[in-house]
């Protein structure tokens, strides 16, 4: 999971590139359809309050809804699973297919088998694995990582689909949206039927009647939970509601919020398994509830970041973002609120850096379906990473001198002075092009303003002093 | 509201970087009939602590602008949207149960960005003048969603010539230290900025956070563009050039 290199590193390396220059056509499109469909729906607002009140009850009570969910889906006929880890889940779920004599696995989207990287677990043991969300598909066959949430291959252009699909799949190089979806369906729709075993995530599971909910927009949720003989989904334990209503409301604003669309195209809900007279659906369904840290965050002060409900929204209206990316961040979860979930998951070494990758302009807060106080929990983790001593020295030891000085108003009229003093040589008709030590990053890309030989301190007191 | 007592708190960076802007706001509120005190004991807010996360400082230094404050009477004003929202807000939670809290709790409730003064307070008319050049307007984040502050700037541009600015409440990469700490985003998220507001045909790039100003104007010289930037202060003052 840790990457060696920092945040910055992979950052500055993706600035201007292809892959970034793609981000920011792609994002565009989500962020005005998002706002077209939420100025034209009049109770988004109220929908988003009711949203968040939902999400934070079930956080509230996830102990209760998830032992009232596993009892629905036992009587059901379905068996639920609980992971306190990564190693346990995957173990569970290759434990089934094993069983099962499981050898091609198809799935549809689930960040959580990234997180817990399922993929290469069972690839390992020799099963063949299948992604059938398109951009899932994509970025499997060019063996690269989602860079968001929901679209995994926002960094990649069509043009690059069009080659990598003629050099995988050996088919005429096309460019052509439709065309390059007939080739990944025609593709797929074998393997399907081929397929023993389905995996997918889960958008939202719902107590009251033991179902699971999946949202798509391809139809791949649909053929993944209902044509092979065994169906296994994937829930990050928050994943939960009470009651169908509260499924409801979150369904109102999480397609809204993700693609600006009213509602994804499927809405597939899972009752447990194939029924006597059903014409089809699995023999056997299983759902595997992961913990893998989030009873740590649930526990600390931004647990409300599990009330998230994965649309995206805050990664699209991010500045940092949409010039760099999500492979940036070097993780499963990118964006804002990746850099909350990623330290509460995987720890602060060497994550701590993630909270700092943020102008605290507030955009996400502004757009977050459940109003997810996202800025406020940065804050936290920066203060925990400072806390810890991860800052860099200049940082702590300038800080530290900053706030001497400020706290005693001789002191900061004499440093005001002294750098006035020692940036006049510098300074050309006020402004300084070039700057020595932890500064000069500003000024590598923009002038600064030369301290004021004045301060206006200095001047009330000769203009306007008593 | 004649002869109205405010204090002037110009905040750190208009104190050392920027004192015309202080000397603006200062005009702007003497012109608007106010008695105007500077409490002379002001240093910084804290905040440049507070975002990076080393609370104790910002604590150390919050606790020492409330004690300047408190002593004082009447509207505090602020010009800058970023500034206000650190009191505003951020103090209440810094001192939250400890013995400052009512201090905190008295400071918060007096403090008011500058716009949000002349406007909501004041009834202040528009005042704004730029004659002969065109004016984009750049929303600061802190102000526009920290504070909720957009209509008031509107208002007081309504007699200057606004042209529209593409991603007007979008952040300009600013951010306090990591326009430092991760200065090639800051600058691609600025590029992208400058980009806008040259297109927009504008002469003079307007704001109320001289914080993002001194970056984007930074930026804009770095460039060798034509572009002027101003502070909304300098221009209700009528120093517009």
């Amino acid at each position: 999971m840790s990457q060696p290199v920092s945040f910055v590193t992979r950052a500055d390396a993706l600035l201007g590139s292809r892959e970034a220059a793609a981000v920011v056509k792609g994002i565009r499109h989500f962020t005005e359809a998002r706002d077209r469909v939420a100025e034209e729906f009049p109770i988004m607002e109220e929908l988003r309050d009711r949203a968040r009140t939902i999400r934070l009850h079930s956080l509230r009570h996830l102990d209760r809804l998830l032992g009232h969910f596993a009892d629905q889906v036992t009587a059901l006929g379905g068996t639920v699973h609980f992971a306190a880890d990564a190693d346990e889940a995957n173990r569970i779920v290759a434990e089934i297919l094993q069983r099962s004599g499981s050898r091609l696995v198809v799935k549809s989207k689930s960040m959580v088998s990234e997180e817990i990287e399922l993929n290469s677990h069972l690839e390992g043991l020799g099963m063949e694995v299948v992604e059938t969300d398109l951009g899932e598909f994509i970025v499997q066959l060019a063996g690269d990582t989602p860079s968001h949430i929901i679209a995994p291959v926002l960094h990649l252009t069509r043009q690059d689909v069009a080659a990598l699909f003629s050099e995988k799949l050996g088919v005429e190089y096309t460019d052509d949206p439709t065309e390059l979806n007939e080739i990944a369906r025609a593709h797929l729709r074998e393997i399907f039927l081929r397929a023993d075993a389905g995996i997918s995530g889960v958008n939202m599971a719902i107590a009251e009647t033991g179902s699971v909910v999946l949202v798509t927009n391809e139809g791949n949720g649909r053929l993944t939970t209902t044509a092979p003989r065994v169906h296994i989904a994937l829930m990050g334990m928050e994943r939960i509601v009470s009651r169908w209503q509260d499924a409801a409301v979150v369904l109102e604003v999480l397609a809204r919020s993700a693609t600006g669309q009213r509602l994804s195209v499927y809405t597939n809900v899972i009752t447990g398994p194939r029924r006597d007279g059903d014409p089809d659906g699995p023999e056997e369904t299983h759902v595997v509830v992961i913990d893998n840290g989030r009873s740590e965050i649930l526990s600390g002060p931004t647990a409300e970041i599990l009330a998230c409900i994965r649309c995206g929204a805050c990664l699209n209206v991010c500045p940092i973002f949409r010039t760099v990316g999500g492979h940036a961040y070097g993780t499963v979860y990118s964006g804002p609120i990746g850099s909350i979930v990623t330290p509460g998951l995987h720890g602060m070494d060497p994550w701590w850096e993630l909270p700092y990758a943020s102008t605290m302009c507030g955009a996400c807060e502004e757009v977050c379906p459940i109003r997810i106080q996202i800025p406020s929990m940065l804050l936290h983790l920066r203060e925990r990473a400072a806390s810890e001593g991860r800052l860099p020295g200049w940082l702590n030891r300038g800080m530290s001198r900053y706030a001497q000085t400020t706290t005693d108003p001789q002191k900061w009229r004499r440093a005001k002075k002294w750098a006035s003093r020692l940036s006049a040589p510098l300074a050309s008709r006020g402004w300084l092009r070039r700057i020595p030590g932890p500064g000069r990053g500003w000024t590598q890309y923009r002038d600064l303003p030369r301290p004021a030989s004045e301060s206006f301190n200095e001047w009330w007191r000769t203009n306007r002093g008593s | 509201m004649e002869g109205q007592r405010v204090q002037l708190l110009v905040t750190c960076l208009v104190d050392a970087l920027a004192p015309q802007v202080g000397r603006a706001t200062l005009a702007v509120l003497e012109r608007s009939g106010c008695q105007v005190d500077f409490p002379e004991g002001q240093t910084c807010c804290g905040q440049p602590a507070f975002n990076v996360g080393l609370t104790d400082q910002a604590r150390e230094m919050a606790a020492h602008t409330l004690d300047v404050l408190d002593e004082t009477e009447g509207p505090i004003v602020v010009p800058s949207g970023s500034c206000s929202e650190m009191i505003v807000h951020h103090y209440l939670e810094l001192f939250e149960g400890t013995d400052r809290a009512d201090q905190a709790e008295r400071v918060a409730a007096r403090t008011r960005e500058l716009t949000q003064f002349l406007i909501d307070d004041l009834g202040a008319a528009p005042s704004a003048s730029c004659a002969g050049c065109s004016v984009a307007y750049h929303y600061s984040c802190h102000g526009l969603r920290g504070l909720g502050l957009q209509a008031q700037a509107d208002r007081l541009l309504e007699d200057v010539e606004r042209v529209e600015l593409d991603g007007d409440k979008e952040c300009c990469g600013f951010g306090g230290l990591f326009s430092v700490e991760m200065p090639a985003i800051s600058a691609a998220i600025m590029d992208e900025k400058l980009d806008r507001v040259e297109a927009s045909g504008a002469d003079v790039l307007v704001g109320g956070d001289v914080s993002c100003l001194m970056h984007l104007e930074g930026g804009l010289r770095r460039r060798g563009s034509k572009v002027v930037v101003r502070h909304i202060a300098e221009l209700l003052a009528g120093d517009e050039k």
